[in-house]
């Protein structure tokens, strides 16, 4: 999330794959950590659209791991390892919150999709090797799939009318006085 | 018979079936996914590694990970690595804290670990405030960081650990902020690998008592100079910078403290006959 990911380090479709398994793994990991937090406080609503999150993201690496034959994404790759940064899909674990809702959920899931799609959209114009080209198209094709995906789900759960302006904007649990 | 190697650990090997208790969106998740990789990229097992804390939110740490741990007393963490590493040298001690553990109650063990430069590595995980006990300022907090408890702010001056560190002699000193888990880890790793007594200061929100440090993840950004092994020139930087650099600052070249190793083996029951009343 820190560091803008170089096009020119990833010069070729099995570092690519890498990189992409590497970024769904991670993201994996997050949407457990934070189902784990939210069956620690109990809201069992969001423990379940995490577990969802995080599977869908399991089958995605799944989904790279096939495409990429037998290039062993899942092995220690050194040209991955000298990409040195944040997974751009990486969901914000500091925007979560005991009381969060279903929206906040799918808005921070959101704007993870929306940053990878910025990545690969980025690695496709910014890289001359013509193979990364059309596997970061593929990969952007992706990702933006989960944008509408993340998109139409939010319709479902629009911002309550007594809640406009707070819930997406400040404390999600106010203080009910202030000394 | 063929010789087989032995089997690399992932991060998830570090992690105990303890499930973490912290408030969601605390930092303090992400310094735990920091050390379970930084572990896993060492490669060492988990017998292989000490995790020792003191008191508070950050002090919870041991818990949730599977290599050897000891949960102390408040402050005084680093006393207590310092006695495990020098008898067992082998083991890569990690101390873990926070900011009131670290530098209030344990302030004065800081200075001393600092000053005997034994192979540890300290993370404190700062967030400049009591979190575990409601909100009490801590020596990291603003003094107009206004309060229930100190109405208007404490008004106290915060101390900067980091220069604290590199004045009582700590060999490498860095910062981190936990929203970048990645920069984190390797943060760690290279702690963990330099000799003697390294200092990692960990930016890590409390969002539950100071939910404007979500602002954090904005204003931290990579250090725009190189470590130093210069402690003073560290210092001035350190003296003049605005608290969110990160990156390694200083990286010292003194040779860690090893015990005496001609000493007479100690005879436990001798020892014991000593402390008779």
């Amino acid at each position: 999330m820190s560091d803008t990911p170089k096009a020119g380090a990833i010069d070729s479709p099995a570092t690519l794959y890498a990189i992409a398994y590497e970024i769904e793994t991670d993201a994996v990991e997050r949407y457990k950590l934070l189902a784990e937090q939210m069956e620690t406080h109990n809201n069992v609503e969001l423990t379940r659209i995490f577990l969802d999150l995080a599977r869908a993201e399991g089958l995605h690496a799944e989904e790279i791991r096939r495409m990429s034959g037998g290039l062993g994404v899942d092995a220690p790759h050194a040209a991955a390892a000298a990409w040195r940064s944040e997974s751009p899909e990486s969901a914000d674990l500091g925007m979560a919150h005991y009381l969060m809702t279903p929206r906040d959920a799918l808005l921070m899931a959101l704007a993870a999709e929306e940053r990878a799609l910025a990545f690969y959209t980025g690695l496709t114009s910014g890289t001359t090797d013509t193979s990364v080209k059309k596997l970061a198209e593929t990969f952007a094709e992706e990702e933006f799939e989960h944008v509408e995906l993340c998109r139409r789900l939010l319709r479902r759960y629009p911002l309550p009318a007594d809640a406009a302006g707070a819930a997406d904007a400040g404390d999600p649990d106010p203080p009910f006085a202030v000394d | 018979m063929s010789a087989t190697a032995p089997l690399a650990c992932k991060p998830g090997d570090y992690k105990s079936e303890t499930k973490p208790i912290w408030c969601p969106g605390c930092g303090d998740y992400h310094v735990l996914m920091s050390l379970t990789r930084a572990m896993a990229t060492l490669g060492l097992p988990p017998e292989q590694i000490a995790v020792i804390s003191g008191i508070g939110c950050s002090s919870r740490i041991p818990a949730y990970t599977s290599c050897y741990g000891f949960h102390g007393v408040h402050g005084r963490s680093l006393p207590l690595a310092a006695g495990l590493k020098i008898v067992r040298p082998d083991l890569a001690v990690i101390v873990a804290s926070g900011d009131g553990d670290g530098y209030s109650i344990g302030g004065n063990h800081f200075l001393h670990a600092c000053r005997r430069n034994v192979d540890l590595t300290y993370l404190v995980m700062d967030n400049h405030i009591y979190g575990m006990t409601k909100g009490q300022p801590s020596p990291t907090t603003e003094p107009d960081f206004d309060t229930a408890l100190t109405p208007g702010g404490s008004g106290v001056r915060p101390f900067n650990p980091l220069v604290i560190a590199l004045a009582s002699g700590a060999n490498f000193v860095a910062r981190a902020y936990s929203g970048n888990p990645l920069e984190t880890a390797n943060l760690i790793v290279e702690a963990v690998r330099h000799p003697g007594f390294s200092f990692i200061e960990i930016l890590s929100p409390c969002v539950t008592y100071r939910p404007d440090q979500r602002a954090w993840k904005d204003l931290v950004h990579s250090a725009p100079v190189e470590a130093t092994d210069d402690a003073a020139r560290a210092a001035r930087r350190l003296m003049t910078d605005d608290g969110f650099n990160l990156g390694v600052l200083f990286r010292g070249n003194r040779a860690p403290y090893r015990p005496a190793t001609d000493a007479a083996p100690c005879d436990q029951i001798e020892l014991e006959k000593g402390f008779e009343i």
